[in-house]
Parts: C-alpha cells; structure tokens; sequence
C-alpha cells in the first residue's frame, strides 16, 4: 500500500451536490481539499437526469450532468483536487482519519466530510437480476432508446418516477406509472405533467409481486394494495424509480446511523458523533433531498469543519 | 486508445475473427454511467494487451447490432471467447469489480 504522509486539512468523501458545495467551501476556505468523486458515480445522481428546472439561478433550466459540470469546476477553481476514484476503507475514529482509495493509496486528514449520497433501491422481486439488462433498468436517461414503440412501466411515485415516466414518452408507445399508494410523492407540477401526458397510465395502490420473462421482460405480475387482486401486465420495461437508500455502508461501525442506514448528526448541524467527521446531502437527508438541500448541507459541513479545525489550530493548508 | 471501434457492419467478423478473448462495449453519447466507465476500459485494455481485447459499439449509430443481441440497458460489457458470448457485465462498475468479473479472461 502506498502511504501518502502528509495529513490533509480535510478530505470530502462523494461528489453530487453536497460534496462538490463542500469543496469549494473548503478550497475557499484554503482548507485544499482532496475530494474523492468516485470512480463511476463522479456527479452523482444528477448525472442520470436530465433537465433540472428547480435549482436557483438557473431560470430556464439546466441539464443535470452541466450543473455538476459547472460546479466541480468551481470547486476546482479554488483549489480543490479531484481524484477520481472510489473510497474503500476508511478509519475515522483516529485523530488522524485514514482513508484508501480503490487504487491502494492512503491519504490521511485531520477532518472528513462524508457526502457519499444513495444508491437507488431495488424492487427485491424474484428474477430482478436475472432480468436486468434485459428489460429491467434504473436509468431511464441511458436505457429509453431501447423501447421504441414499445409499452413498460416504470414503478414509484415520487417526481423520480414522474421525470421518468414523462422522459419515456418520448420514446415507448405507452408507459404505465404504477404506484403502491392511492397518492403520488411527487411535486405538483411533476404530477400535472404526468397526468395530461397521453401516453401515461396511472396504476395506484399496486405493487409489483414478480417480473414476468425468461430470457428477457414480457410483463410484471401486480397486486392490488386494497383487495390482493393480481393480475399480469404485459411489457417489454420495467423502471425501478422507488427511491434510494443511504451509502453508509463503509462508515457502519463508526459512525452513529439510524435505523435506515442514513448518517446520524447533531441537530442543527452536521456534526457526527465522531470528532472532526461531518456529513451532509442524502446520506444524512431522508427528508428533502434535493439538489439544493443537499448544495445548502455540504455548505454547512464545509463551514463546521472549517471552524472545527481553526478551533485545533488549523486555520489553512499552508505548513501541514 | 488501446480500443477497437465496432459497427453493425463489422461486428460479426470481429468477434469470429479475434483469436483473444474480447469485451465489447455498447455505449452511447447520452449515458453518464457509459462515459464513467469508458476511461475505466481504456486502462484496463492498456494494462491487459495481448490478453483481450476491449472494442466499443455505439449503439445509437449501430442500432442494429444492439437490438439482435436483445441489449436493453447500457453500458452493457459483453465477453466473447472462440466467437461465443462467454460473459455479460451491465452497469458502470469500478475498475476493480470489473477486473474481478473478468479474472477468467486475464
């Protein structure tokens, strides 16, 4: 393993909104962050979207993967050094936080801001792996080219699952939304455009009990919440939009979570239960999780870590 | 780039004419897991040359390829071995998990 002696100021683990805000917070700060974005989910969830119509200052809208674009390259703009790999081991109950990246390095820092997001959840239906790659996807931006003319579904009920089923359209001949509750989650206006979409059909208060197919999809079985009626739908896709679960696997153990897998902090704060590791955006957040939520708690984080360490004598990268 | 371009027109013979085993990329402009994981297959086929062979097909300027071999997600890694499909990998996956699922090829 290659030990890479110095100990950095802070280190920020994840790179969606949260991180990257932490980043240059911290780079404006003259904490010369290190930010690991990850090997393959560099941006983060806004990667998979596209026009993003909510974040401020932005009138018209912007494409998901340009507003990531914009802000790592103002995070890099003060300072920030981006590495592009993935984090696999981390000790953060040290002084000195250690942690590896997936090429073997290890860095070392004095404070750790964890941004480390979600990962999209699984049905957990019989033949879900089977079949993925073959009708059943989780991206809709990468995958809708591939149901021309054709009739799926995409599961959830959130503004996820709405900017997908709306996305689709463009693309199948009809697309079913199919809901477990008798209510969407998603904002109003997502709603509304879902709705007056002539090619969205809406199946409330259904769940998806098994995915129908052998060498590739040909329907989903669903049930009915209310009565336990089942019935087959045929398709040739299935969209799994039904949320996301907190990354925390690498820091169980070390850090305080709740019963859900998202980060524990202090009220108000994104202090941890550790001294000189903070957390922000979806790995805390099961609440908002918006973009700018998540942009407005990497701030936070930045500031906390950076009156932290000026609270131990560190007040910039300069002579660690 | 220590990668092969594929196209619907030379696809089969590349695959019934590699003598080593060889992963091929389906990909297209619009998918950011596709764009992360490409870098990723460029070094892998640096660090493995004259053990497989790493191509890339664009599956919005090859539709037909795409579409005979049933690919309904992207980035879809298929591994042909003696001309047969020997493994299929789908999703963007870090460089180490994708060297794990291609031990038996390296």
């Amino acid at each position: 393993m290659n030990i890479l002696s110095k100990v950095n100021p802070v280190i920020v683990i994840g790179s969606g909104p949260a991180g990257y805000t932490a980043a240059l917070y911290t780079a404006r700060a003259q904490l010369a962050p290190i930010c690991f974005e990850g090997s393959v989910t560099a941006g983060g969830a806004l990667m998979n979207t596209t026009e993003v119509e909510n974040y401020p200052g932005f009138k018209d809208g912007i494409m998901g993967p340009n507003l990531m674009e914009e802000m790592r390259a103002q995070a890099e703009r003060f300072g920030t050094k981006f590495i592009t790999d993935d984090i696999v081991k981390m000790d953060l109950t040290s002084e000195i936080k250690t942690v590896v990246d997936g090429a073997g390095n290890e860095y070392r820092a004095k404070a750790v801001i964890l941004a480390t997001g979600s990962g999209y959840k699984k049905l957990n239906v019989e033949k879900e792996d089977l079949l993925s790659g073959r009708g059943v996807s989780y991206c809709a931006t990468c995958d809708g080219f591939f149901f021309k003319e054709q009739v799926i579904a995409v599961v959830g009920g959130g503004d996820s699952a709405m900017e997908e089923a709306t996305f689709l359209t463009r693309f199948a001949s009809k697309v079913y939304v199919i809901h477990r509750r008798d209510q969407l989650r998603a904002s109003k206006i997502m709603q509304q455009r879902a709705f007056d979409d002539p090619k969205i059909e809406f199946i409330f208060n259904s769940e998806v009990v098994s995915i129908l197919g052998d060498e590739k999809v040909s329907g989903a079985r669903i049930r009915n919440t209310q009565t336990n009626e089942e019935r087959d739908l045929a398709l040739t896709g299935l969209f799994v939009a039904i949320g996301h679960d907190p990354r925390s696997e690498l820091v169980k153990g070390q850090v305080d979570l709740d019963e859900n897998g998202y980060i524990v902090t202090k009220p108000d704060t994104s202090l941890t239960n550790l001294t000189g590791v903070f957390a922000c955006g979806d790995v805390v957040d099961h609440v908002y999780r918006q973009a700018i939520t998540a942009a407005g708690s990497g701030c936070k984080a930045a500031l906390d870590a950076e009156r932290w360490l000026a609270s131990q004598g560190i007040f910039s990268a300069e002579g660690n | 780039m220590a990668t092969v371009t594929l196209t619907d027109a030379n696809f089969d013979s590349e695959i019934k004419g590699s003598n080593l085993p060889i992963l091929v990329d389906f990909w297209a402009e619009w998918c950011g897991p596709c764009k992360m994981v490409s870098p990723i297959l460029e070094q892998i086929a640096e660090e493995n040359s004259g053990k497989i062979v790493i191509a890339k097909l664009n599956v919005d300027e090859n539709p037909r390829t795409a579409q005979a071999l049933g690919i309904t997600s992207i980035p879809t890694m298929n591994v042909y071995q003696g001309g047969q499909l020997a493994k299929t990998i789908v999703g963007a996956k870090p460089k180490a998990a994708l060297l794990a699922d291609l031990a038996n090829f390296l």
